[in-house]
């Protein structure tokens, strides 16, 4: 094989491999999610400390987002007479794919970054091989409460980041596109259905859950002292990011083929 | 009392690098063993294979009975209850302070109530000199008082088997001494099985049981101090003196031309620093505190080393023979006579004995111990 050839093949199977150490660990993770005891103590602490850099980041992304969509979804249902299912169309957008997708790139690169450099200086300072030479499983131990806390903040900010977007969206509409309040209201309901609230909330639990695993995955195998954690700290969001769109167009097909849409 | 670590054909790469290949080695129950090595030719890596944090291509390591690097990760964990690892520099928890370092085996394994904790944690605090400082962040401590606490932690489940990784590094002769003692001293006490990774000389002259040297990507060799403190092997000699000349360079080989110039610099008598002493020769192995109890470690190895001193070369037999009592010289001369034909060797002096003496003749009916008499053989 020619020079190229091998560089190429060896980062085909580079990827491969470490795509399946990152499956490894995730059924790891799931596997010691069940073990006792529980450790309750570093999951509320893990808890508060994303939660307390998420919330302000997420409501401020929130507020814009739902009100671009909505201005755009304005302009053009004004143009084909529909102003009145404006409110419904801006519910659905924001409920189903903008609130989990802010939520959790708000939770990986704040919270997740973080967690991959505490673990990633662990791992260079040798204390997680010290962990498993006292019998103690990292995964079990440091592992299981960040993704389960960066679960438990998704889920909970999802909620929270949808009514501030669709209430950005309902200023938007109704103060500078002049929208009529009581149609926006009322329009809820007319397309969205109780489904798309419960897909939008299942979205952000996974979406919390890649970002909680992918940032201890890249956390525990920094390469090469403390350059190498700077170096898995960036390459966490980014493989965050990346693999968050491609579940979220998967996971919305499927929705979108399982669920029919309301009134149709 | 310790457990027996057996490493069978062991090999180790990263990448296309080989760290080692074929190491074989026992470590016998409830001995201190010591692994010398210049720095970089893996025994930090070895280590990291002996508890399973690294898993090596090829080989066994068998504890109780369990290969650690074929077996299923909840063994793993098992089997590392037994081990207490002093790390390079402590690696103790930075989120903790040095009290719940210590406390935090006993939490995860054990149902103790806080006030045992407490108890233990402080008997152990004590015994590495560290009263007072047991509420400090390990970044707040010096890294010789980190490595001490790690020890600390290391010992607080009382493992059977103990590894140091350079316990000596960044600890000042004195501090190293006491070190050693405190190891000795707990060996005498729960007969643990230790292995010590060091390239301090005087802790492999006077502190191991065994001795094993790492060289070159194999092991040079591993058996009773005796063997390699005695041996011509360049390398040993080099090593043990911490001369320039010889097989070790700046990076792991030397090559040809540098060796040349070397020898050509030594010709022209330009003093180059190394020590002209020979340090080689057996030195009386430290002992336990008075007080404690002997080491049960030292008969069992001196029966195991009888049994095969036949097969050692001649200087290592000397030295074993030379630090023994009279009346195990006599016992061992009788075992010989009636388990075998062969010639007995003799006790003389531990340094380099002239090869024109090594043939005295032994009046063996003269040394025959007569228990009937006052004084036995005198």
């Amino acid at each position: 094989m020619t020079a190229p050839g091998r560089i190429i093949g060896g980062a085909v199977t580079g990827a491969f491999r470490e795509f399946g150490n990152l499956f490894a660990m995730a059924l790891d993770v799931v596997v010691a999610l069940f073990r006792r005891p529980f450790q309750l103590k570093e999951f509320v602490q893990q808890f508060w400390f994303i939660a307390s850099v998420s919330i302000l980041p997420a409501a401020l992304v929130s507020i814009p987002f739902g009100a671009v969509i909505t201005l755009q979804l304005g302009s053009l249902t004004a143009q084909i007479g529909a102003d009145s299912f404006n409110g419904a169309a801006s519910v659905l957008a924001v409920i189903q794919q903008a609130s989990p997708i802010v939520t959790t790139l708000v939770v990986a690169g704040a919270g997740g970054s973080a967690i991959c450099a505490d673990l990633g200086s662990r791992t260079i300072r040798e204390e997680i091989d010290a962990m498993q030479v006292l019998g103690v499983s990292p995964i079990h131990r440091l592992v299981v409460p960040r993704v389960l806390a960066a679960m438990a903040v998704a889920a909970l900010l999802n909620g929270m980041v949808s009514v501030v977007g669709v209430c950005g969206g309902y200023f938007f509409n109704v103060v500078v596109q002049d929208g009529t309040p009581g149609a926006f209201l009322a329009s809820f309901s007319a397309l969205a259905q109780l489904p798309d609230l419960w897909v939008g909330e299942i979205k952000a639990l996974i979406f919390g859950f890649l970002a909680g695993l992918v940032a201890a995955y890249r956390g525990l195998n920094p390469k090469g002292g403390p350059k190498g954690v700077g170096d898995v700290v960036n390459q966490s969001v980014v493989i965050t990011f990346l693999l968050l769109f491609f579940v979220n167009f998967v996971i919305s097909v499927v929705y979108l083929q399982l669920v029919p849409a309301k009134g149709a | 009392m310790g457990v027996e670590v057996v490493v069978e054909d062991l090999s180790k790469s990263f990448g296309r690098q080989a760290i080692w290949r074929d190491v074989t080695l026992t470590l016998p129950s409830g001995e201190v063993s010591v692994l010398l090595g210049p720095s970089g030719t893996g025994k930090s890596v070895f280590l990291k294979c002996l508890i399973g944090l690294l898993r090596p291509e090829r080989g066994r390591v068998v504890i109780n009975g369990v290969d650690l690097c074929t077996c299923a990760e909840r063994d793993l964990y098992e089997v590392r209850k037994l081990f207490g690892v002093l790390f390079q520099d402590g690696a103790l928890f930075g989120s903790m302070d040095i009290y719940d370092n210590i406390a935090f085996p006993l939490r995860e394994h054990t149902r103790k109530s806080e006030k045992e904790v407490h108890r233990i944690v402080m008997s152990k605090v004590d015994m590495v000199g560290m009263l007072g400082s047991e509420r400090k962040l390990p970044g707040e401590i010096s890294g010789g008082m980190r490595k001490r606490a790690g020890l600390a932690r290391a010992l607080v489940l009382d493992p059977q088997i103990i590894l140091c990784d350079e316990p000596d590094s960044g600890l000042d002769p004195v501090r190293t001494a006491l070190l050693s003692q405190l190891l000795i001293d707990l060996n005498a006490q729960i007969d643990a099985t230790i292995l010590i990774v060091t390239h301090n000389i005087t802790v492999a002259r006077t502190v191991p049981d065994n001795l094993g040297m790492l060289f070159r990507k194999e092991l040079v060799m591993f058996g009773p101090r005796e063997v390699l403190l005695t041996s011509d092997e360049p390398v040993v000699e080099q090593f043990l003196n911490g001369r320039k000349i010889g097989p070790i360079g700046m990076s792991e080989e030397k090559d040809s031309a540098t060796m040349a110039t070397e020898l050509a610099n030594q010709r022209a008598a330009a003093y180059d620093g190394s020590p002209d002493q020979d340090v080689r020769g057996v030195v009386p192995q430290l002992e336990p505190t008075p007080g404690l109890p002997g080491r049960d470690a030292v008969r069992r190895r001196r029966q195991r080393v009888m049994q095969i001193l036949h097969t050692l070369p001649e200087p290592a037999q000397h030295g074993i023979l030379a630090s023994l009592s009279r009346d195990d010289i006599e016992r061992y001369q009788d075992w010989r006579r009636r388990t075998a034909g062969l010639p007995v060797p003799t006790p003389m002096p531990a340094r380099r004995p002239a090869p024109a003496r090594q043939e005295q003749p032994v009046q063996q009916t003269k040394t025959r111990p007569r228990p009937w008499r006052r004084g036995g053989a005198q």
